[in-house]
């Protein structure tokens, strides 16, 4: 596998605890689950998708984890259109 | 040394962790497990409302205005009894830096951080506050962290609490992505120990005081406009700050008619902890599953004692479900032509329905808007719902089902909402305080606090007490 090349923009991602060091008190579904970390910084030594990796933050602080994303982006949007929502408030016009 | 970093060995260190981020010693102010001298908390900030506007203004938050929604108005009027159908106001907080009245309470935190000389501050907040936190951060030349609860154990982000991590960075800040579960708490323990930054929690007295200044430019807009005070106030309800904060400074203004009506969406039967359920509503906040615990156990907060203490000052509690507020959301912009963001819009469903019972002359304030945009928009909600399986469709609202159903009203006149009981609340309030410390040791002073906390007097606590 490639390389990914110091002072990439990275997101890198931690298992903060895993499912025997939760919360005693959460229910049944999140207790099967690890409770996961992610955090973007960039890459201060090269190193591989999947593989241990060391950040710097947009604050300068020094975060590790496994390398989970190169140039990680926010793709969020209006979705798809809701046809439901369309005819509210106006005059007609729905056949 | 190395700290023992596991969950229950952080979760001990919680008090030193937090007087140390604070700077506050609650110890000062705690006389029992139920009661504390809550205004000497408050008093002891050291802050007027002048104060508070004056710092406020350094930092591009306050002074939004005050919008009349004339057509929105004369749409409830068309539907409602002769000489009934009150004027809807709503004051536009998305003006303020980062968008929502959230601006209000980080100002503060984000001044005394700098006071102080911490290098930054941390929250930890999956809504608009994280935002309003790094804004004030970016523009104090303060470091900020911000710790917020994204993804399902999929890693499937829920859009509205995506777009607020972007805004977050956008402001500079380092932004914790974590997925579902009340470790969160845990997180901002160890990351706050770990940094030696300030805690800019939202139950701080700071984090109230902020807001003492929007329900002061309400009475003084709605009096300048109308030579009246507003008689209904209503606020999105989710961890009590807002209610509190906006109720505090009406009453500081003199406003003390004005009734305080809460908000929230009725998600009733969904589990705020649950991996599964949490990407199956469509509202992250200004809900029941924050609202009822929060106003029937104020301090189970991120500090020793909240400041925010909703029963203290709420007089109505209204619910709503998800289906109304995307209707009147969608009201808003083709009659008001202007989209504002899911907060706002909560209550703002429940002031039109309550505009209707109202007389004509009498006015009724929405007293928050929030920004809107990619992820936080109602389609992008409603549309990420469909894909997460649940079924959208227009009818009758008393239809929806939390994480099964969202049901669009087709008409105004189907948005009315449901009441939440009152007494209901505050019986489950003495519960909770009763558990935490036994009845027969209450002292007076515990009992004047309670019966206030919970807007009675000590006879209605004494009767109520009896019936337990």
């Amino acid at each position: 596998m490639s390389t990914v090349p110091t002072g990439t923009w990275v997101e890198v991602e931690r298992v903060v605890l895993r499912p025997d060091q939760r919360a005693p008190t959460i229910p049944e579904d999140t207790a099967r689950t690890p409770y996961v970390m992610r955090v973007s910084g960039w890459l201060l030594a090269p190193a591989a998708l999947g593989q241990p990796a060391r950040v710097r933050t947009l604050i300068g602080r020094e975060l590790e984890g496994t390398l989970k994303t190169i140039a990680p982006s926010y793709t969020h949007s209006f979705g798809e259109v809701v046809p439901e929502l369309l005819d509210i408030g106006t005059a007609g016009g729905k056949p | 040394m190395k700290r023992d970093t596991s969950y229950a060995a952080v979760m001990a260190r919680k008090n030193e962790i937090m007087k140390a981020s604070l700077g506050i010693d609650y110890e000062r102010y705690i006389s029992s497990p139920v009661a504390f001298d809550y205004e000497r908390l408050m008093k002891d900030t050291g802050y007027s409302l002048d104060d508070i506007a004056r710092t406020q203004r350094e930092t591009k938050v306050g002074d939004t205005p005050l919008f009349e929604l004339t057509r929105l108005t004369e749409a409830v009027r068309a539907i409602s009894p002769r000489g009934k159908g009150a004027t809807i106001l709503l004051k536009d907080e998305a003006a303020n830096a980062s968008g929502s009245f959230k601006a209000r309470r980080a100002s503060i935190s984000a001044y005394e951080a700098k006071k102080r000389g911490y290098a930054g501050m941390i929250a930890a907040t999956s809504g608009n506050y994280g935002a309003a936190v790094a804004s004030q951060a970016a523009m104090r030349g303060l470091k900020c962290i911000i710790l917020q609860e994204v993804y399902d154990s999929q890693g499937i982000g829920q859009p509205e609490i995506v777009e607020k991590g972007r805004k977050c960075e956008a402001f500079g800040a380092e932004v914790h992505k974590l997925t579902v579960g009340p470790e969160l708490f845990y997180c901002l323990l160890l990351t706050l120990e770990e940094t030696m930054f300030f805690n800019a929690s939202l139950y701080t007295p700071f984090g109230i005081k902020g807001i003492e200044t929007l329900g002061a430019e309400i009475a003084t807009q709605v009096r300048a406009r109308y030579r009246r005070d507003p008689d209904v106030v209503v606020v999105t309800h989710a961890g009590g700050g807002n209610l509190t904060g906006t109720a505090r400074g009406l009453l500081e203004a003199g406003a003390d008619k004005t009734r305080i009506v809460a908000c929230s969406v009725d998600l009733s039967g969904l589990h705020m902890a649950s991996d599964r359920d949490f990407n199956r509503k469509s509202f992250t906040t200004g809900h029941t599953g924050f609202g009822i615990p929060f106003a029937t156990l104020p301090d189970r907060a991120d500090v020793p004692r909240n400041a925010a203490r909703s029963l203290r000052y709420m007089d109505d509690y209204r619910l709503v479900t998800q289906g109304e507020v995307f209707y009147v959301t969608e009201l808003l912009a083709k009659l008001e032509g202007i989209e504002r963001g899911p907060a706002g819009n909560t209550s703002l469903t429940a002031a039109v329905a309550l505009a209707r019972t109202l007389d004509r002359d009498q006015v009724v304030v929405v007293q928050e808007t929030e920004y809107t945009g990619a992820g936080k928009h109602h389609n992008a909600q409603l549309s990420f719902a469909r894909k997460m399986g649940i079924e959208v469709r227009r009818g009758d609202p008393r239809e929806n089902v939390p994480g099964k159903t969202i049901v669009i009203p087709e008409r105004l006149e189907q948005v009315t909402g449901s009441e939440q009981s009152m007494d209901k609340l505050r019986i489950s309030y003495l519960k909770n305080a009763a558990k935490a410390h036994p009845v027969k040791k209450w002292t007076d002073t515990d009992k004047a606090f309670v019966a206030a906390d919970v807007k009675k007097d000590v006879a209605w606590l004494e009767s109520a007490l009896r019936e337990l």
